[in-house]
């Protein structure tokens, strides 16, 4: 199944401007109200969506585009030419390599880590789950029972227990095993919260000093997440160093265009998407696909 | 980004200064600002539109007045626009009067429901009531276990049993019944608005509760989604209010404000931290500032302006720059502040400083301020005149009169002269350097000779100009590190001529 065909439901309001200037054979300032209004529905933001359409028109103008039909495919092949080529592959260079997720609370850090190590076990890896969301009651059990279904062991410590030290403990665990992956959880924090992101940064640091070493922190962000996410990213990679974004619950109503933001303006690139519930509803972010998710219709 | 709106306004209305109304141009350049600013914020692109045309028709015929500039007056009718969507009173909580009072708490996943059920469990608990929270979130791994150990740190029982989520809710009102517990609340699995059978499930769980209060978890981030999300559970539920999670963050919470308009419904309980205290009843006047990346300076503005009596105002303002400020003078002002709410809120209101504040809030506390008034009442009118006539058995007598330590006295007279002497420097480049003339002499109902002229417009000072003597510099520090705090006007305090 398509990401397209997951997601093609409750989009109305956006599908109706789309398929309005669809349906246009002339290119007038009203189009380019509609796509933008349709832009913005998509979370994607004003300033992106003004600097999209800035160079659309410039096409329009230049290639002699004359109706919506082709405006709306300029515009599709103008964002995948700003997604497309760039590495989105997760890296495990190291043994045994790191991967830290990170993220505010409730963005689906402890189900991504279920999804991801389930696919790395199937794909023959041995992989470690580090329990490193020691504040949120009952987290460490929530990525027990993912650990089961995923095939993968974990390292707790005690509620309450310093995250650096378990995700420590976890990598050493790992290493003595000859584990290929830790998948390290982290305790949801909100990104204006100095104390939280200090304690963040602490663990990616103290992750570097065992056995591994960190090749991917994650920053795992909701789809329905508004223009705040660009903030949220900004944070945590002061915080942590991120180096690729997740985009969960794309199977809502949100269509999740913050990331284009992110990924424009910061250059972290998406790596996965979550489009489901099912554990293996997370799969590689493809920028034709996602695009096409963002303009879907809603028929 | 948008960190200052007002500045922005006053730039592009600084030509229009001495206009009587604003015209169409310069009302649809403020438009396209406010618009990207609400869309910045999340507030969902048909609720901006309305707002603009809103705004449209009242920037264009209002009059300007003369105690606002342009800019500030065009803020004031956003804020107000906004204000009303988002309604001025908190929602007030009724209790049934067979109990349980049963709240059912609804919202997509991750929104924070779970914590949130602790949290007003925590909110009813600390009102004296004795909450029954249910678990009927048996989705998600370990959702349970996460409410009975949030429970457990607040001593109210939980009960769930595995099976579905309506005969959990339906056991569980029996079980509040039996246990005479008076308030229920039902954590449910969070759902996508898009998904029938789970939404179905809900509405299940919701006619057998009969819930008095049915909230939808809400997340203070969320984008444009939040109106669809909002509109689909509202069709299914009927929602009496939304509580509003993860406001602690720096989201400006548009999303609220726009389920507000598009549902109709009001937000009750906002939650701003991570702890189970950090939930309270919402207070919508405050969100309309947030939105727009302000301070809450208008209602600063409206406070001082009802509070403060003009001509009193003036002639303390006369005296202040003529630096014959007495210490009469300076207890008026400390009393005009109170008058407007704890210093800590006031404080809070000033743009920037919220955030900086809440480190000095220990030094601007109340105390401080009433022995600061008891010093300065045990004085003698000649010593609050001139406190140069106070010698060290006056700092003793005035010391023991009002119950606090000599240095205390010494340090309030000490920094009450630096004040005094800054405020008369400050005059002389006021009329001076400004160009401003005398304008009226002083109204004043004070002792001391009348006559004087001297200006009463407002005065740029310097950020040091926030420091009060006896409360330290800590609004000096703070300041600073606002990135750009502009100047404080004390004039803000009084009126503009």
């Amino acid at each position: 199944m398509t990401l397209r065909t997951r997601l093609g439901r409750a989009r109305e309001a956006l599908g109706a401007r789309l398929a309005d200037v669809r349906g246009r054979d002339e290119v007038d300032a009203a189009t380019w109200d509609e796509l933008e209004e349709a832009l913005i529905l998509a979370d994607v933001g004003v300033s992106m969506s003004t600097a999209l359409l800035a160079r659309v028109r410039e096409r329009v103008g230049a290639d002699g585009v004359s109706d919506g039909a082709d405006v709306i495919d300029l515009l599709k092949a103008e964002i995948i030419g700003r997604l497309d080529g760039v590495d989105r592959s997760l890296s495990e260079r190291a043994s045994p390599s790191v991967w830290l997720f990170v993220g505010v609370n409730g963005v689906g850090k402890t189900t991504t880590i279920g999804r991801l190590g389930h696919l790395r076990v199937s794909a023959g890896r041995s992989v470690v789950f580090a329990a490193g969301d020691t504040y949120r009651a009952a987290a460490v059990e929530q990525l027990g029972l993912w650990a089961e279904r995923a095939g993968a062991t974990v390292v707790r410590g005690a509620e309450g227990a310093d995250p650096s030290s378990v995700v420590f403990d976890a990598i050493e665990h790992a290493a003595a095993r000859g584990a290929d992956l830790v998948l390290a959880d982290t305790a949801g924090r909100v990104h204006t919260r100095r104390n939280l992101m200090d304690e963040l940064a602490k663990v990616r640091r103290v992750a570097e000093k065992g056995a591994g070493s960190v090749t991917e922190t994650l920053l795992v962000l909701d789809a329905t997440t508004g223009q705040n996410g660009l903030v949220q990213a900004r944070q945590f990679t002061e915080a942590a160093d991120v180096t690729g974004l997740i985009l969960t619950k794309l199977d809502g109503s949100a269509r999740g265009g913050i990331v284009l933001a992110v990924e424009g303006e910061l250059g972290i690139p998406v790596k996965f998407v979550g489009v489901g519930e099912g554990l293996d509803d997370l799969v590689p972010f493809d920028p034709g696909e996602f695009v096409d998710a963002l303009f879907e219709m809603g028929e | 980004m948008f960190e200052n709106l007002t500045n922005r306004f006053e730039v592009i209305l600084r030509n229009i200064r001495g206009k009587g109304r604003l015209g169409p141009d310069e009302v649809e350049v403020v438009l396209r600002e406010i618009r990207v600013a609400l869309l910045d914020a999340d507030v969902h692109l048909g609720v901006v539109q309305t707002l603009q045309d809103r705004i449209r028709e009242r920037a264009l015929g209002e009059e300007l007045s003369g105690v606002l500039n342009p800019g500030q007056q065009v803020v004031r009718i956003v804020l107000e626009e906004l204000t009303g969507i988002l309604g001025g009173e908190t929602m007030p909580i009724t209790f049934a009067s067979k109990p349980p009072t049963v709240v059912l708490l609804a919202g997509l996943q991750g929104s924070g429901k779970t914590t949130a059920s602790a949290k007003l469990a925590r909110w009813f608990k600390a009102n004296g009531r004795n909450p029954l929270l249910v678990g009927a979130d048996l989705d998600r791994p370990a959702a349970v276990e996460q409410l009975r150990t949030l429970a457990g740190r607040i001593d109210v029982p939980v009960f769930s049993q595995p099976g579905d989520p309506v005969s959990v809710a339906a056991a569980g009102l029996v079980e509040a019944r039996r246990l005479g517990r008076d308030v229920l609340i039902c954590d449910t699995a969070g759902r996508l608005a898009i998904d029938d059978d789970l939404m179905a499930e809900v509405a299940r769980i919701a006619a057998v509760l009969e819930p008095h209060y049915t909230f939808l978890v809400l997340d203070a981030m969320t984008g444009q989604d939040a109106v669809n999300v909002a509109e689909a559970f509202h069709q299914r539920l009927e929602l009496d209010a939304v509580v509003l999670t993860k406001l602690d963050g720096d989201a400006r919470g548009g999303a609220a404000l726009s389920v507000r308009e598009v549902v109709g419904r009001p937000i009750a309980f906002a939650s701003t931290g991570e702890a189970l205290e950090d939930l309270e009843p919402f207070h919508p006047d405050r969100l309309a500032s947030r939105i727009l990346g302000m301070g809450d300076i208008e209602t600063l503005i409206e406070k001082a302006e009802e509070t403060f009596e003009k001509e009193q105002a003036e002639a303390a303002a006369a005296r202040m720059l003529e630096g014959t400020f007495t210490l009469d003078d300076f207890l008026e002002q400390l009393r005009q502040i109170r008058r407007m709410g704890p210093v800590g809120d006031v404080m809070q209101m000033v743009p920037g400083l919220g955030q900086q504040i809440q480190g000095a809030e220990a030094e601007l506390d109340e105390h401080r301020i009433d022995r600061i008034e008891g010093i300065i009442h045990s004085m003698t009118p000649d010593e609050r005149t001139d406190p140069d006539v106070i010698d060290g058995s006056r700092r003793a007598r005035i010391a023991a009169g009002s119950g606090t330590q000599v240095s205390e006295v010494s340090r309030l007279v000490r920094q009450f002269r630096e004040m005094r002497k800054l405020m008369k420097q400050m005059g002389g480049a006021g009329s001076k350097g400004r160009g401003r003339g005398p304008k009226r002499g002083r109204k004043g109902r004070r002792q001391g000779g009348g006559g004087r002229t001297t200006p009463s417009g407002p005065v740029k000072v310097q950020n040091k100009g926030l420091a009060l003597p006896g409360l330290g510099g800590h609004g000096v520090e703070g300041a600073q590190d606002l990135g750009n705090p502009g100047t404080f006007e004390p004039g803000g305090f009084l009126p503009r001529s």
